[in-house]
């Protein structure tokens, strides 16, 4: 019992026939996913495939209604829980299109997050010392200046700032699994490389990715160990890697049709 | 929507009761007898031991209110208020005056203790420096101890209450009062002077900056009595203050009148910056109770190239009808308000400011931020006029509402009137919500929806919580998240 092997890696994450609608229309459609423990999956697809709607189910967000299935994170049962609460136990999504909040310092929402992490655990809040040199630490590996910090959360950010942040929550928040929302989108080569490079920075065999991507591209950075494909609401081919040069080859026709 | 749902169904059962200064001192007052009669005027008057002069503006003013009516134009509803059945003077039996502060009564020192005002002059606690500030306490109608005091004359300001500047100093008193805010002003100013019990009175002379904060806290103790505060502040040529207000009142099931009036004037070159921290008792989740405040706050500046700041946080009272308004007299004189107004449960918001610019290149800036929760109705009412003579004359205007729930309301009433084609006005206003998806966000990270709440909030009204002098700044943001418990779920 004590010592697992390579063969029996835990599932960190395990998504059975999950159904979900949004203002009475089929999204997710009966979908199945496991990830394990350190591993890295992309998620790919054409748009209105359902990823997005993956991303805020698994986080717990309002307006999307659960028909059938259930979510485990480690073994335990997620949909019941808030989306604070999820947060807690470790489940993190970095968003496509992170918010706004006009007079709150990034560096403030920071301390204010990790905080509030910190205290279900029994821990102290960390005194400012020590939070701004782990912020500073994490800061530099994805070149993020002081200045940025300073500024209100999000507001005027350029979306390369916006998504280099999102990466900067996750590294500070240590979650266990990562959901990354088309990260990608509408980053410049350079803006990618730093991404991506934040986000390898934190594999490790504890803790899990899902990579949602459109592109190819991205995944040339993140290396991914598995790929699912994604079309109408359910997974509808998994491979390795090489699956997605076949989809950036062929595009997803005809994995359309095969949902359809 | 699920999120919405849950703020809705929290404020449904909101407990408005966290109110945390709603106890009630055991203290033994002196009442005037029940009711506004022109002997109770004469009684007040005459407790106060007042010069025949004072108590002929009284009686005039009286009078005059006798003919006048409530102004009914603001956005506030309640049962018509029925001014007989007050009582109009309550003092703590263990005396009026004392001479020093180990002559106060301890069980008022206690009372002032718990509410976070220490009455003490201790300038040095556990080695540690702490910032200065003089405090005058007004409990229900008389001042019971002003800090300070001495210390503050030898730089030559007076800082006393009302009752002790109109025997000490009557050639100031009798050359300020009214000047500001007519005793014929409104229905409530003219209340006011005529019962007026107590209040703070502030004197800086000709270039002298005040070395420390001055502050007023006020309480209301007594059952069915209302308080009527007057204040009057006159920075002299050249001469800076900043002073600061903080009320706080028990919490009882029947509404309670607060009528004041404030009074500033600046010569030239003088500044007054003026901040309150308004926390009367708002009343429960059902509406019951918490105070009337009909406040009449004006500053004047009358002197060339001085300054008037108002920055008030209003988190209490039931009604709040209240526009610290700056007339602009001197020429490039300089007129500013900033406003955070939080209403919650049932309270009902009807505040703004006046900016009258009367001289030459007068400038003026509103900042004003309104965040309604609850069932609470929250209006701006503002008014920027410029007049034939005020050439040059600038303002600007921001007035931003934030809405958590959808059982409140959020008004912005601009008034603009410019009668000289070089003055120039700029209004802004906004109206927005607390999104879903602000909220969903912080969530993911991690925060309950009250911490993500308070934290939207404080960032929403930063620009006029920068304008707090600092040591009251942290203590309104803590005031701000108080006042929101239980809005959210």
């Amino acid at each position: 019992m004590m010592a697992r092997t390579r063969a029996e890696k835990r599932r960190m994450l395990e998504i059975k026939n999950l159904s979900v609608s949004i203002e009475d229309t089929l999204i997710l459609d009966n979908l199945s996913l496991s990830v394990n423990t350190g591993e890295v999956a992309a998620i790919m697809g054409p748009n209105g495939s359902g990823k997005s709607t993956l991303a805020y189910v698994l986080a717990g967000k309002p307006a999307y209604k659960v028909i059938s299935g259930e979510v485990l994170l480690d073994g335990e049962s997620l949909l019941e829980l808030e989306p604070n609460k999820r947060a807690l136990e470790g489940l993190f999504l970095a968003f496509q299109y992170p918010v706004e909040i006009p007079g709150v310092a990034a560096m403030t929402f920071l301390k204010a997050a990790l905080n509030a992490q910190r205290r279900p655990r029994g821990e102290s809040d960390l005194t400012t010392p020590d939070f701004m040199r782990r912020v500073r630490e994490a800061a530099q590996a994805l070149k993020i200046d002081q200045e940025m910090l300073r500024r209100p959360l999000n507001v005027g950010f350029s979306g390369g700032e916006k998504k280099r942040f999102e990466v900067l929550q996750m590294a500070l928040l240590e979650p266990r699994v990562s959901v990354l929302d088309e990260t990608d989108s509408g980053l410049d080569i350079d803006a990618l490389r730093v991404v991506a490079e934040g986000v390898n920075a934190l594999r490790s065999p504890k803790r899990s990715f899902v990579v949602i991507t459109h592109y190819q591209r991205l995944l040339d950075h993140i290396k991914p160990d598995v790929v699912h494909v994604m079309a109408r609401g359910r997974i509808v081919a998994s491979g390795g890697p090489e699956l997605a040069l076949e989809l950036e080859r062929n595009g997803y026709r005809d994995y359309a049709e095969e949902a359809a | 929507m699920a999120a919405v749902q849950e703020t809705v169904d929290r404020v449904r059962s909101i407990e408005v009761d966290a109110y945390k200064y709603g106890f009630i001192s055991p203290i033994e007052s002196d009442l005037a007898p029940k009711g506004l009669r022109e002997d109770t005027v004469r009684f007040i008057s005459q407790k106060k031991d007042e010069p025949a002069w004072m108590l002929d503006w009284r009686l005039e003013a009286f009078r005059r209110w006798q003919t006048m009516e409530e102004p009914k134009w603001a956005r506030v509803s309640y049962p018509p208020i029925d001014y007989q059945s007050i009582y109009y003077f309550a003092a703590p039996k263990s005396g009026v005056s004392p001479k020093s502060l180990d002559e106060v009564d301890p069980e008022l020192l206690r009372t002032y203790a718990k509410l976070g005002i220490p009455l003490v002059e201790q300038e040095i606690l556990a080695g540690v420096e702490r910032p200065r500030v003089a405090v005058d306490a007004v409990f229900d109608s008389v001042s019971i101890a002003t800090t300070f005091k001495a210390e503050l004359a030898k730089a030559g300001v007076i800082f006393c209450s009302f009752s002790e500047a109109v025997r000490n100093h009557p050639d100031l008193v009798r050359r300020y009062l009214g000047t500001v805010v007519p005793s014929s002003d409104n229905f409530y100013a003219t209340l006011n002077s005529a019962v007026f019990s107590d209040g703070s009175f502030v004197y800086v002379p000709p270039g002298v900056r005040c070395p420390m904060e001055l502050s007023t806290y006020f309480r209301i103790n007594e059952r069915n009595t209302g308080q009527f505060e007057r204040t009057l502040i006159i920075a002299d040529r050249g001469a800076y203050v900043s002073y600061l207000e903080g009320c706080t009142a028990p919490k009882r099931d029947e509404n309670q009148l607060h009528a004041a009036v404030v009074e500033l004037i600046t010569l030239d070159d003088a500044e007054i910056k003026y901040s309150t921290v308004q926390n009367w008792y708002p009343g429960d989740s059902e509406g019951r109770g918490g105070i009337y405040n009909f406040v009449t706050k004006r500053g004047d500046c009358r002197g060339a190239r001085s300054k008037i700041s108002w920055t008030q946080v209003e988190t209490g009272s039931a009604i709040t009808w209240k526009y610290p308004s700056c007339i602009l007299r001197g020429e490039a004189s300089r007129g500013e308000f900033y406003s955070i107004a939080i209403s919650n449960g049932h309270q009902q918001v009807d505040s703004g400011t006046k900016m009258i610019h009367l001289g030459r290149n007068t400038t003026s800036r509103i900042i004003s931020k309104g965040v309604a929760a609850g069932k609470s109705q929250n209006t701006y009412r503002g008014q920027v006029s410029a007049h034939r003579l005020a050439t040059g004359a600038r303002n600007f205007t921001n007035c931003d509402s934030l809405l958590i729930g959808h059982e409140c309301g959020a008004h912005t009433v601009p008034y603009i009137e410019a009668k000289n084609a070089a003055a120039v006005i700029e209004h802004e206003a906004t109206t927005s919500k607390v999104s879903e998806e602000q909220l969903f966000y912080c969530l993911q990270r991690g925060l309950s929806a009250e911490e993500a709440t308070a934290l939207i909030v404080n960032g929403f009204v930063r620009d006029v919580l920068q304008q707090l002098p600092m040591e009251f700044a942290v203590e309104a943001q803590k005031l701000i998240s108080i006042s929101l418990e239980g809005s959210v779920g």
